[in-house]
């Protein structure tokens, strides 16, 4: 079964998404990522979306989810790289990820997550 | 208006949905459209092809590139044979789904597009039909 990897970088975990993900793969992802943050004891999840040329209310839930779930198991969740038209249409589709912390590329986004826990 | 080349795909399974954004974005650049319009188009059609899928029980998509004097013009058709849409007023209400989802598919792939048409019938189905010129 197709999955999208995860890295264990000390604390956190990294993610990159790099193939256009159907609906179940997004899902398996979600699954997986939690299950990670509980098994590594996470305090921060990057994700990488720098190379998605779409990103369609679907997979803009998905990262809500993530966002949420990792939220509950006391974990931030740091959403990178974002397309700016990608960016333009998912506010236009009426998507505005609330609650979603964003950085424009995985270097700010680990100062981001580093700062957050030093600030814990 | 000349339509320069039409083409249809199936809209059957999750896959197809990805296949279609491919195909979409082929064409889009085909056509000449800026990225903001290819990635405007292509996540209209992704929400559309994935309500083709999900509530419609399948079905296809339809491509047509057009020309109108200067102005080129990607239109695509997705129609199903599914139970259609009981209440359109309803459907086209942002944030309100009869499935699982968020219920920005139809309204935001309405918002993404020049043009928008739907045609439904229950227990006949549904067809939407989107474009968007250069």
């Amino acid at each position: 079964m197709d999955r999208i990897p995860i890295l264990r970088m000390g604390e956190f975990l990294l993610v990159t998404i790099q193939v256009d993900m159907h609906d179940q793969l997004a899902l398996t992802l979600q699954d997986d990522l939690s299950e990670r943050i509980s098994a590594c004891s996470s305090k921060g999840v990057l994700i990488d979306i720098s190379a998605l040329d779409m990103v369609d209310s679907f997979i803009g839930r998905m990262i809500g989810n993530i966002s949420g779930l990792s939220k509950i198991m006391d974990a931030d969740t740091v959403l990178v790289g974002m397309q700016p038209a990608v960016a333009i249409t998912l506010v236009e589709l009426g998507l505005t990820l609330p609650g979603v912390i964003t950085a424009l590329n995985v270097e700010r986004g680990m100062t981001l997550l580093r700062a957050r826990l030093d600030h814990q | 208006m000349i339509v320069r080349d039409s083409g249809t795909q199936p809209v059957r399974i999750e896959q197809d949905v990805v296949l279609a954004r491919h195909t979409v974005r082929r064409l889009a650049v085909e056509c000449g459209l800026r990225l903001i319009d290819q990635t405007k188009i292509v996540t209209a059609a992704s929400e559309l092809a994935r309500n083709t899928v999900v509530y419609g029980g399948g079905g296809d998509m339809d491509w047509e590139i057009l020309e109108d004097g200067a102005r080129h013009g990607l239109r695509l058709v997705f129609r199903d044979e599914g139970p259609g849409i009981a209440d359109m007023k309803l459907a086209m209400t942002d944030g309100w789904t009869s499935g699982n989802g968020l219920g920005l598919g139809l309204t935001g792939a309405k918002r993404l597009v020049g043009d928008f048409d739907i045609d439904s019938r229950p227990g006949v189905g549904t067809r939407i039909t989107i474009a968007r010129w250069t």
